[in-house]
């Protein structure tokens, strides 16, 4: 029986590249979210697998708000040439031109402007029938009620209360013209999954994610990074040994004080972390089911 | 998560445990997953926020969180089913709605929960939760003991082949801790199980609002309980026995074909194992060719086996696509045009008895039509009903025509290649689940009369075929059949089959009578007329007609086969979907009149015992595929009615 042991890492794995395949086989126009982040990074190479010895047969799609970090759209372009990636990146210049912005607009109309209107919109332009997500289970409550195959209406909503029974690894992929299925390969995979899968198949990752002495805007608990951005009055800046844990718009993330310099170090970080990894992002936790509100209206 | 480092701290006193350690665990931890079932009132929630916050798996802005909302949401105390409801609506009403699935580890295992609700309501999210899950917890408050609630659980566990069922008897603390209470609750528990099938169960008496026996033993509260705890139970259960390692079945799922040069055929092995050299038989084509390497990014494997999901390549370039599925020669599953399952039905709309749903098997999706519910079954007693369709959450068995036929295996034998979900082609919904069943041995209720149901030995298993019942049918030019007729002694039986055979003869038809009397003159000698006998009788005469079914040819049986349950359970082995009931349906004066063979004047002097129709019953079938009133129509008129049928369901052609 050992022969025929398998490690969660390599049941997850195996999850991963069957949904992947399904999607390939079941869909006609199907699209990859791709953020740039951690669990993004893992999504890829797991394509990779699904289909090597071929290519990734379809694109990548980056949602661009203009406030991402600049280290992640210089990470984004190369990574994607060096894989020969198809990457689309998709911006709502309109919304950017018209300077909107979480300080002026609050956060939750900046994210609905930015990323699920510009989403919605790159999604309908493509005309993608599925687009894949690296959103996990274990990272908020509502998520955990997700399906891998997440059906959306025609206006890219989702209904919680009344999504498809989703049995065994039988996925339904039956939608109507202009419907379509957001579909989660990591679902089951945890914070710590990703870190160790990206430990042992040394994945790049953007350098943000490891720590070194940067200069931040320091309030309270949080520390903001400077990218010429509005600054809260009583924020002070500071030189910190800190790195960042999630990676979204410059403008809501805070970055952790660690001295993590390398995967190893990470993962030695988080056995002792107390705080849970979205703790780091303002969207979060804005109002009870902020996150059920926005994935209601389409967000991933 | 920080569970590790915490486990490792309690137990040496070091701070910070070794990150290459953790590693090497979490390179060798196995994944469990179980499913709970319950509501908010027997403390399922409480229960697995008990094993997240024990096992350290909560971090503090989440358990924060959690103090925050039990205030705001008037809780007395502080309610740990907060960490799991994630839906609004579940949240303010105090309910859990929807399957949510919760992770978590201990250095030796990882741990994937799907969390469902318990009530009636609910029994498709039970079903979901359950469908991949090894192991089940379903949680009895010792206040209570064994609801219907708890039933229920059990019975989805057990339809949904679960192989290991955990019974929490919660809320010990409410019951003062009495043993007598827990022994009661166990013995009830055990009583309805037996019914189940369920080999696997293990008692655990705990209190997961104080924390007894779900981490830590509760050794001061219950003294006399020397059992594990609940943690310990989950981190030791064996599970490594649970797939099936035997049979190769290896669902196509994508053809891979990058350059001219590469053919790789990708999927997952759903069961069995395969090795490079194999011979493999690709169904429904019957072709068979060898493999010749396992691809994966990370290299050739010389093997693989369930879950891995690879990419083979095959030594002879046959023509095989998504959906169709690899064997090994000599181990095929059957490829069925129809099947027989239990549906738990997940729709919001009824099922539609001779509707179409498109039947999603492995990676393949076919039409399919509901011919028939056998019965309803109610999870909370096993009470069988007779009802004219299924509504949302309700179980039943079902007959399903497939309009295309599929390589499947029954549930009980292969939990990936005998499911198979419903989805409603015109709304898109996922409409109904369904596990099916081994039509030829019925393990799931009695058989009447039948003297042996299933094989004597437990060591006999089914050869498979390389050859596939459509090029069977190619090759024969019609479909297999058996065409039943039953009727009393003297009623034509044998004229009207002899004349038929020998008209589906001139058709160009491979047809052949089983006569009664011919029978029981050999295979049948040992047989008497005593109703057991008679029913053994039957089932030996299906058994033949079953084989020569699948030899391609026609089939015409004369026997008087008085009973209605021994006809059924020649229907069920022949496969209702080949078998044509039809009934010569002479007046006993007319028979008795005829006696062509002296029969009735013996039986009325008494010299004949158990005389059907004199001294036996006869019990008239109530809805045959045809009645043939008999006593005063020419042979030909009743044969050419027999001929229109079979021409008709397009079983021979409609030209002779």
């Amino acid at each position: 029986m050992e022969r025929y042991r398998i490690s969660t890492l390599d049941r997850l794995e195996a999850e991963a590249i069957h949904i992947m395949r399904e999607v390939v086989a079941e869909f006609e126009n199907p699209v990859m979210l791709y953020s740039v982040g951690k669990d993004s990074s893992v999504m890829v190479r797991l394509a990779q697998k699904a289909f090597h010895p071929g290519r990734i047969p379809f694109p990548l799609l980056h949602v661009d708000t203009g406030m991402k970090f600049p280290e992640m759209i210089e990470f984004r372009d190369r990574f994607c040439q060096e894989i020969k990636a198809d990457l689309l990146v998709h911006r709502n210049e309109e919304a950017i031109a018209a300077g909107t912005n979480p300080f002026r607009d609050g956060t939750v109309k900046c994210c609905a402007a930015l990323k699920t209107k510009a989403l919605l919109r790159a999604l309908s332009d493509g005309g993608y029938d599925a687009a894949f997500g690296g959103a996990r289970r274990d990272e908020e409550k509502s998520r955990a009620k997700e399906r891998v195959f997440s059906f959306r209406d025609r206006h890219g909503q989702w209904d919680p209360k009344s999504q498809r029974p989703e049995l065994w690894q039988l996925y339904n992929a039956r939608i109507s013209p202009g419907e379509s299925i957001r579909v989660f390969p990591l679902s089951n995979w945890t914070e710590l999954d990703i870190w160790h899968y990206i430990h042992r198949e040394s994945i790049p990752i953007v350098p943000l994610y490891f720590a070194v002495e940067r200069a931040v805007a320091v309030q309270g608990e949080q520390l903001l990074p400077l990218y010429g951005q509005q600054l809260p009055a009583e924020a002070e800046i500071q030189k910190v040994w800190c790195r960042f844990r999630t990676l979204g718009c410059y403008p809501c993330t805070g970055a952790v004080p660690s001295r993590a310099r390398s995967v190893v170090e990470i993962i030695e970080e988080m056995m002792i972390a107390t705080k849970s990894e979205r703790t780091t992002r303002v969207i979060d936790h804005d109002q009870d089911g902020s996150m059920e509100l926005k994935k209601r209206e389409g967000y991933f | 998560m920080s569970s590790i480092s915490k486990e490792t701290e309690m137990a040496d006193g070091t701070p910070a445990a070794d990150v290459h350690e953790l590693l090497r665990q979490t390179e060798q931890a196995e994944l469990l997953r179980f499913s709970t079932a319950g509501s908010v009132d027997d403390g399922k929630s409480t229960l697995i926020g008990r094993l997240l916050q024990d096992c350290k798996c909560i971090y503090d802005d989440q358990l924060a969180a959690v103090h925050r909302d039990s205030r705001r949401l008037n809780r007395e105390e502080v309610d740990l089913a907060l960490l799991t409801d994630g839906l609004k609506a579940e949240r303010e009403q105090g309910i859990t709605i929807d399957v949510a699935y919760r992770y978590f580890s201990t250095p030796r295992r990882r741990f994937i929960v799907a969390d469902t609700p318990g009530h009636e309501q609910y029994t498709r999210n039970m079903a979901t939760g359950a469908s991949t899950a090894d192991l089940a917890v379903v949680l009895v408050d010792a206040r209570y003991g064994v609801v219907v609630q708890s039933k229920r659980h059990a019975f989805i566990a057990s339809l949904l082949g679960i192989p290991h069922l955990v019974v929490a008897v919660n809320k010990m603390d409410l019951v003062d801790y009495s043993q007598e209470a827990y022994e009661n609750t166990c013995r009830d528990f055990r009583d309805f199980a037996a019914k189940l099938g369920i080999h696997d169960i293990t008692f655990i008496p705990m209190s997961a609002l104080r924390g007894d026996n779900v981490v830590e033993r509760g050794t001061e509260t219950m003294p006399w309980y020397d059992g594990v705890t609940f943690l310990h139970y989950l981190e030791n259960v064996e599970t490594s026995g649970d797939r099936n390692l035997v049979d190769l079945r290896f669902p196509v799922q994508y053809v891979n074909r990058p350059t001219s040069g590469f053919r790789g055929f990708c999927g997952t092995v759903a069961s069995g194992v395969v090795r490079v050299g194999d011979t493999v038989v690709a169904l429904p084509s019957g072709r068979s060719t060898r493999v010749k390497s396992i691809v994966t990014m990370d290299g050739e494997l010389p093997y693989a086996f369930p879950p891995q999901a690879v990419t083979l390549c095959l030594e002879d370039e046959l023509d095989i696509s998504r959906g169709d599925m690899l064997a090994h020669a000599g181990n095929v599953p059957k490829v069925r045009s129809s099947i027989q399952a239990m549906l738990v039905w997940m729709g919001e709309s009824p099922m539609r008895i001779g509707g179409q749903y498109l039947v999603k098997h492995c990676t393949r999706s076919v039409r399919g039509v509901v011919r028939s519910l056998s019965y309803t079954v109610s999870p909370r007693d096993l009470h069988r009903d007779q009802k004219e369709s299924l509504e949302l959450n309700e179980i039943g068995r079902v007959s399903i025509d497939l309009l295309t036929p599929i390589p499947c295996d029954s549930y009980a034998r292969n939990r990936s290649t005998g499911a198979f979900v419903l989805i409603d082609p015109l709304t898109n919904g996922t409409v109904a689940a369904g596990t099916i069943i081994e039509r030829e041995v019925k393990g799931d209720e009695p058989v009447a009369g039948a003297p042996v149901s299933a094989p004597v030995s437990k060591n006999i298993t089914r050869e498979g075929t390389l050859v596939s019942a459509e090029l069977r049918q190619a090759a024969l030019g019609h479909l297999p059949a058996t065409i039943w007729f039953t009727g009393l002694s003297g009623s034509g039986k044998s004229t009207i089959a002899q004349e038929l055979e020998l008209q589906l003869l001139q058709r160009g038809v491979k047809a052949f009578v089983l006569d009664g009397d011919n029978i029981r003159h050999g295979l049948n000698r040992d047989l008497g007329f005593s109703p057991e006998q008679r029913s053994e009788n039957i089932r030996r005469v299906a058994e033949v007609a079953r084989l020569m079914n699948d030899a391609g040819l026609l089939v015409i049986t004369a026997f008087i086969s008085p009973y209605e349950a021994d006809r059924n359970q020649a229907s069920e082995i022949i496969g209702e979907e080949s078998f044509f009931e039809v009934h010569v349906d002479t007046p006993l004066a007319v028979c008795e009149e005829r006696d062509p063979k002296g029969l009735y004047a013996k039986a009325r002097a008494g010299e004949i015992k158990s005389f059907t129709g004199i001294s036996a019953p006869y019990e008239p079938p109530p809805c045959p595929a045809l009645r043939l009133a008999a006593a005063d129509v020419a042979v030909d008129e009743l044969v050419a009615e027999v001929v229109a049928l079979l021409a008709q369901r397009d079983f021979i052609s409609r030209t002779s």
